[in-house]
């Protein structure tokens, strides 16, 4: 397929997922909203990987390209760590106000 | 390599003695041996010796610029823990893992200014937000650090997410993470990397607190306990700041002219927005938020310069800034009230530590004979001899200027204003060190040469 496709699907989904986040008030939506704008990238890194590794495998490179494939691992990892980090923050915050609404958090304008 | 190894493995010390150990004091202790060690390793480094030897696969490289940083930044972080160790052990149970994740965020900083690919980059991005996340969250009874840290984990995740689209883009486009590779070219801007050289200036335009994205910044700064938010408005901001101008200056450098005007649009919203702000409000610590946010204005000089001058006024407003905002920070840090009144009438009832408040205000405020003022001259001088940013340099006169009426509110408080002081409890140690301190503050003011001599040193 072209790669068009691909940079218009994953833009696509990059956009809902920041519109989420704009537009949402629930934290764990947000929070999924963001997942969503990582795995755009995701798909999109993998895509461009293996155009590049189309165009400079004729050239006889194996490697070509490869390190694409690679950066989506690392966001993987660095996005569950975050994950965990987030959810504990979520938490937190509903044992003091049993609520995950981003309305609440009002207090530090005043 | 040295500093990036130790800080992790330092780290995990310190998580460890936290569960060997219950005594505060031994923590404390092994702390300030961590960072001394880790200050000396830079320092080996520095001067040739590698005490390990990774293939990184170009991924990392270490030069004196982002060395000389590590030492700056590791030396402030040992300020930092002799300062607030006392004040740390308030903020909850946990305090040897505030001091791992402190060790983990310099980990993250030590590669933010060695990374020669976008790979390093975003680890590093990450290493430094992820430790700050909870540690804004650290005072978990308190809704003001609860919420702190969930915006500031939402916002900071949503630039992380543009951050990475950037670099998915710039990877489409030139197809390598590595600076080198993005660097070729002759120098016209495509769609693609047009497009992800935007979203990675946005996002880390995010990260250094830059207005327009910088609403972010007083709240989390307000609402994080105080002695958290001396460190992240500090060392962390200019930790930040390095791999802004490595990514810019390196991969970037040739479009040079086609970002200019871009980035010194954000530094006059920058430095307007955070100075006038500042003036409005009623509280100190929300007023040093909106400082350090008309600070990193100032910084944005040498992005917008990018020269060699840029470059080492860099390294000096580093140091000329975070000594003075850890010391501010170290005394609000043990005040109860934060408004401008509970500054009443220090000076009569403290008055050493209303005379280094005194110091360090007037060396933000960018007055002369404190560093302040130095760093301030070389980073206007950097644009002046850039030359296109003319405006740009008036503009950060102006707000030097305005920026010294909100400084010596505070200083008019402490010494023509009657009130009860508040108790402060301060040991002698306290108070030494905050005078050593402010005699370093003047000192580098006064004899700026010290300090470039021994940048130069390594630059040449």
């Amino acid at each position: 397929m072209k790669i068009e496709y691909y940079i218009v699907l994953s833009l696509a989904l990059f956009c809902i997922g920041i519109a989420g986040v704009l537009t949402r008030r629930n934290a764990i939506i947000i929070f999924m909203c963001i997942e969503l704008m990582l795995n755009a990238v995701n798909l999109l890194l993998v895509a461009f990987s293996k155009m590049h590794h189309v165009a400079e495998g004729a050239k006889n490179v194996a490697m070509a390209g490869i390190d694409g494939q690679l950066f989506v691992f690392f966001i993987m990892v660095v996005a569950a760590a975050e994950v965990s980090v987030g959810l504990a923050i979520i938490v937190m915050m509903y044992r003091n106000t049993h609520s995950v609404d981003v309305n609440f958090l009002n207090r530090l304008k005043h | 390599m040295n500093a990036i190894v130790i800080s992790a493995i330092w780290g995990v010390i310190m998580m460890f003695s936290g569960a060997f150990s219950k005594n505060l004091k031994t923590v404390r202790a092994l702390s300030i041996v961590g960072i001394a060690l880790l200050f000396v390793v830079n320092l080996l480094e520095l001067y040739g010796t590698h005490l390990f030897t990774v293939d990184t696969k170009g991924m990392l490289q270490f030069d004196s610029f982002g060395l000389l940083f590590n030492a700056i930044a590791i030396g402030s972080t040992a300020v930092y823990f002799l300062l607030n160790g006392r004040d740390m052990e308030k903020v909850g149970l946990h305090v040897a893992e505030y001091y791992a994740l402190i060790f983990f965020v310099l980990c993250g900083i030590s590669i933010a200014s060695s990374f020669s690919s976008l790979l390093m980059l975003f680890l590093a991005i990450e290493i430094i937000s992820i430790p700050l996340y909870i540690l804004t969250g650290a005072d978990k009874r308190n809704l003001k650090s609860n919420e702190a840290s969930l915006k500031y984990f939402l916002m900071g995740a949503f630039s992380t997410g543009i951050m990475l689209m950037g670099i998915c883009l710039i990877f489409g486009a030139k197809g390598s993470f590595s600076i080198e590779q993005i660097a070729l070219g002759d120098g016209t801007l495509t769609p693609m990397v047009g497009a992800g050289l935007l979203l990675l200036m946005f996002s880390l335009a995010f990260k250094v607190s830059a207005a327009p994205f910088h609403f972010w910044t007083p709240d989390v700064y307000d609402g994080a306990p105080t002695v958290f938010t001396s460190f992240m408005a500090t060392i962390v901001k200019a930790g930040l700041f390095i791999a802004f101008i490595k990514l810019f200056g390196d991969a970037f450098g040739e479009l040079h002219g086609q970002w200019q005007t871009l980035i010194a649009i954000i530094t006059a919203a920058t430095l307007i927005i955070g100075n006038l702000t500042a003036v409005f409000q009623q509280s100190v610590k929300r007023m040093l938020a909106y400082s350090s946010i008309a600070q990193a204005g100032f910084m944005l000089f040498s992005l917008v310069a990018l020269n060699g001058m840029g470059r080492e006024g860099l390294l000096y407003y580093t140091l000329a800034y975070s000594i003075p905002t850890i010391g501010i920070f170290a005394i609000l840090v043990r005040m109860k009230d934060y408004t401008f009144e509970g500054f009443n009438g220090l000076a009569k009832h403290q008055p050493v530590l209303a005379a280094v408040t005194s110091i360090f205000l007037l060396s933000l405020a960018g007055i002369p004979a404190t560093a302040g003022f130095m760093g301030k001259f070389y980073m206007l001088s950097a644009a002046i001899q850039n030359g296109h940013v003319m405006w740009l340099v008036i503009i950060g006169i102006i707000c030097a200027a305005i920026s010294v009426y909100y400084y010596f509110r505070v200083i008019q408080a402490m010494y023509f204003k009657e009130g009860d002081a508040q108790e402060l409890e301060t040991s002698s140690f306290h108070k030494g060190l905050l005078v050593l301190m402010a005699a370093f503050v003047i000192f580098i003011g006064i004899q700026p040469q010290w300090l470039l001599n021994q940048l130069y040193t390594f630059f040449s």
